[in-house]
C-alpha cells in the first residue's frame, strides 16, 4: 500500500498546501517543519508556474511573488533535501504540468523518488491525459493524485478505479480560494467514489475555518488546505511560522473531531 | 493518447471540473454540424447578416507594383463586425442556444473577437460578458466601447501581462465557475478538445470560398496561401480546404514584434519549444523553467505565447511554414496598402501583407497568392499613429 493511502489508516488527516519560493525557499523549507511539527499529516509543495488557471487570487499572487523572487527548479529540490534531513513527513508536489513537461516527466520523478516525495497532483492533468504522466510517475513510485469534482458525476467510476494514494476531492466549482459554501452534492459525490474505490478521500477548494474542516472531514477522511495558508504567508512574510503552526493546531484539532 | 490530436499535439489539458462540459460540447456539436437545419440556420447568418461570401478582391496596383505573382486579397475584412471572427462566433453561438445556453463569454486580444461575441449575443438575446487585459483595453479602447454598446460587460484583467494570454486564463476561471447556464465562445484555433477543431470548421469556409473563386478567376489553384497567426484561426481557414493541394505553398506569419533574437517577441514556432498550456500541447514561448514567457507585438491579437495544435503539426510535417514578420515590417505594409489599394487593414493582417511583399515580385507572373485580410484596421489607427509619433487630438 502506498506511504499516502497509509496516513489515513489510524485518523482523519489534515493536508496543508504551501506555494514554494514565498517569500523564498529558505521559508519554505522553515514552514514545512513547522507545519509538520504542528501535526500536519501530508503537505502539499505548490511549484509556482506563470498563469495558474484554476487558483484564485491568493495562490496566483503567491506563485508571482515566488516567481518574482527568481524560483527555480534545481533550488526546490535544494531545499526539498533540506526538509528531509529533518522530517519524513509525506510530501506531495502540486504544479501545472508544463514546468513539468519541460523539465521531463523522467528526470522530474527520478528526483521526486530520490527526495522521497510520494506524489503529484496537476489540476490541468484529467482522467484522459493522466497516462503520459504517471507511467512515469509510477515507476518512480511516484502516487499521481486525481481529482473529482461536483461536474465529474459518470466520470467518478473511472478516476476512482483508476486512482492512487488518496483522492482530491473538489468541494465546489470555480477556483481555489476560501468561500463560505460549498456543493450541495459533495456527500453523494463521496458516497459514489467509495462504491468503486477503498482509498481514502480528502475534500478541498475554499476550506479556511476550523468548522469547515471538520465538516468536510465528517463527510470523508480529510481536509486540504491551500490559500488560507497562503495568506498567512502573504501576509506574515518571512515571519508566517507561529501563525501556520498555531493555524494548523487549531485545523488538525478540528479534523480530528471530526 | 486523448482525443483531439493532431499527431502528438491537442488533447485535452483541463481541470476536471471542465471535462464533463466539453464532453457534452463535443457531443452537441458532432450532433449539429450535420444536422441541415443547423446548417441552413448558420448560412442564413453567415449570408445574410455577416455578408457572406467575402470577396477575393485581386489588387492590380499592388501585383505591378511588387512585379510578380497576382496578388488575391480574401477580404474578411468586410465582413459584419470587421474580420473573420464573426464566421466562428454565429456558429458556435447558435450551437449554445441549441444546447440551451443563455450566456456567452469570451477572451479578447484586439476586441474583434469580443465585439464579435457582443454581436451575436445581442443578436442572440442573450448576457455577454468579456475579459479583455487591461493592457489591450487601452490600446484598442475603440472596441471596448464597441463592445458596450453592445451590451456587454467588459472585464479588464489586471494580472501577469494584462494581454490575452491572461484574458484567456482569466475566461477558463469564469467559465469553471459557471458552466450550466454558460458556452465559452473561445476565438481561436487553441484550448482543449473538441475547441481546436469546432472553430477551424467553422473559419474553415474562407478557404472553401476562396478555393473556389479563385478557380473561377484563374482557372488555377494559387501557388501560396498567406496568413497571420497568432493562435491561428484565420490562417487555419485559410488553409484548411487548400492542405490536400500539396502544390499550394500554406504560409503562416507570425508577429516577430521587435525581432526574434529580442525577448520582445510573440513568434512562437520561431522562438518556442514544445510544451502544454490552455488546454493543448503545441509549441510555447517559455522560459528556462517551463514558465509561459511574456510575450509582445504591436498587434493585440497576435500578442500570445502559443498557436493552436493543427499549426504545430502543420509545421512539424511540413505541410505550412511559419515565418516571422516584425512590428516595424508590418507597420509599413499597413500603410503601404493603404497608399496603393486605398484600403486600411488590420495591423494582425499587414503581418501577412508584409511577407506578400516579400516573396511575391521573386515569383512567376502567371501564378497567384491569396492572402486573408483577417480584419480591417479602424482600430489600429490611434495604435499606428502613436507608433509614428504622430499626435492625434480628438
Amino acid at each position: 500500500m502506498s506511504k499516502l493511502t497509509d496516513c489515513f489508516k489510524e485518523h482523519k488527516c489534515f493536508i496543508p498546501f504551501i506555494t514554494a519560493g514565498d517569500p523564498d525557499l529558505d521559508h519554505t523549507v522553515e514552514y514545512v517543519l513547522a507545519m509538520a511539527e504542528a501535526g500536519a499529516d501530508i503537505i502539499e509543495i505548490g511549484i509556482p508556474f506563470s498563469d495558474p488557471t484554476a487558483e484564485g487570487p491568493v495562490i496566483q499572487e503567491a506563485s508571482l511573488r515566488a516567481l518574482e523572487a527568481g524560483f527555480k527548479m534545481e533550488n526546490l529540490f535544494d531545499a526539498v533535501r533540506r526538509i528531509r534531513e529533518k522530517t519524513d513527513i509525506p510530501l506531495i508536489f502540486m504544479t501545472y504540468i508544463n514546468p513539468v513537461f519541460h523539465y521531463g516527466y523522467d528526470a522530474f520523478f527520478q528526483t521526486c523518488k530520490e527526495l522521497k516525495v510520494e506524489g503529484f497532483i496537476s489540476p490541468d492533468v484529467p482522467f484522459e491525459e493522466k497516462r503520459e504522466v504517471a507511467e512515469v510517475a509510477r515507476k518512480y513510485g511516484v502516487d499521481v493524485i486525481s481529482l473529482i469534482s461536483p461536474t465529474s458525476e459518470d466520470r467518478i467510476e473511472q478516476i476512482a478505479r483508476d486512482a492512487e494514494g488518496y483522492i482530491y476531492v473538489v468541494s465546489s466549482m470555480g477556483v481555489t480560494g476560501e468561500r463560505s459554501s460549498f456543493s450541495s452534492n459533495l456527500k453523494e459525490t463521496i458516497e459514489t467514489i467509495r462504491k468503486y474505490t477503498d482509498l481514502p478521500c480528502a475534500v478541498g477548494f475554499g476550506i479556511s475555518t476550523p468548522q469547515q474542516a471538520k465538516d468536510m472531514s465528517s463527510i470523508s477522511d480529510g481536509a486540504i488546505v491551500g490559500s488560507a495558508i497562503v495568506k498567512i504567508v502573504a501576509r506574515d512574510g518571512k515571519n508566517a511560522a507561529p501563525a501556520l503552526s498555531a493555524y494548523v493546531k487549531e485545523m488538525k484539532q478540528a479534523v480530528l473531531e471530526a | 493518447m486523448s482525443k483531439g490530436r493532431f499527431g502528438r499535439f491537442g488533447g485535452q489539458y483541463i481541470s476536471e471540473t471542465l471535462m464533463n462540459e466539453l464532453y457534452r460540447l463535443e457531443r452537441e456539436y458532432e450532433h449539429y454540424k450535420n444536422d441541415p437545419d443547423f446548417n441552413r440556420e448558420l448560412n442564413v447568418l453567415l449570408n445574410e447578416y455577416a455578408n457572406r461570401p467575402s470577396l477575393l478582391y485581386y489588387a492590380g496596383k499592388m501585383t505591378e507594383d511588387l512585379g510578380g505573382a497576382k496578388i488575391y486579397l480574401k477580404r474578411e475584412d468586410l465582413n459584419h463586425t470587421g474580420a473573420h471572427k464573426i464566421n466562428n462566433v454565429l456558429g458556435q453561438a447558435l450551437l449554445a442556444k441549441k444546447m440551451g445556453k443563455t450566456r456567452l463569454i469570451a477572451e479578447t486580444g484586439a476586441g474583434q473577437h469580443g465585439v464579435a461575441t457582443a454581436t451575436a449575443a445581442a443578436f442572440f438575446g442573450m448576457e455577454c460578458e468579456v475579459f479583455m487585459g487591461e493592457h489591450d483595453t487601452e490600446r484598442q479602447a475603440l472596441n471596448v466601447y464597441r463592445m458596450e454598446l453592445l451590451g456587454a460587460k467588459v472585464h479588464p484583467v489586471k494580472t501577469g501581462t494584462r494581454t490575452l494570454k491572461d484574458a484567456v486564463n482569466e475566461a477558463m476561471r469564469e467559465w469553471s465557475c459557471r458552466v450550466e447556464d454558460t458556452h465559452y465562445v473561445l476565438g481561436s484555433v487553441m484550448g482543449p478538445h473538441p475547441f481546436p477543431t469546432i472553430v477551424r470548421d467553422f473559419q474553415a469556409v474562407i478557404s472553401k470560398e476562396a478555393r473556389e473563386q479563385i478557380l473561377e478567376k484563374e482557372g488555377k489553384l494559387p501557388a501560396a496561401v498567406v496568413a497571420c497567426v497568432g493562435g491561428g484561426s484565420n490562417a487555419m481557414g485559410m488553409f484548411y480546404n487548400f492542405i490536400p493541394d500539396e502544390g499550394v505553398r500554406l504560409i503562416g506569419c507570425e508577429a516577430a514584434g521587435k525581432g526574434v533574437d529580442t525577448p520582445e517577441t510573440a513568434a512562437t514556432i520561431a522562438t518556442g519549444r514544445e510544451g502544454i498550456f490552455h488546454g493543448m500541447k503545441s509549441y510555447f514561448c517559455q522560459d528556462d523553467q517551463g514558465q509561459i514567457a511574456p510575450v509582445y507585438s504591436i498587434s493585440a491579437g497576435l500578442d500570445y505565447p502559443g498557436i493552436g495544435p493543427e499549426h504545430a503539426w502543420l509545421h512539424d510535417t511540413k505541410r505550412a511554414e511559419y515565418v516571422p514578420v516584425t512590428d516595424d515590417e508590418a507597420v509599413e505594409a499597413f500603410e503601404y496598402l493603404a497608399r496603393t489599394e486605398g484600403i486600411i487593414c488590420a495591423i494582425e493582417s499587414a503581418h501577412a501583407l508584409a511577407h506578400v511583399m516579400k516573396i511575391a515580385g521573386d515569383m512567376d507572373k502567371n501564378d497567384s497568392i491569396i492572402v486573408c485580410l483577417s480584419g480591417r484596421g479602424d482600430k489600429d489607427v490611434a495604435a499606428i499613429a502613436r507608433y509614428k509619433g504622430v499626435d492625434l487630438h480628438e
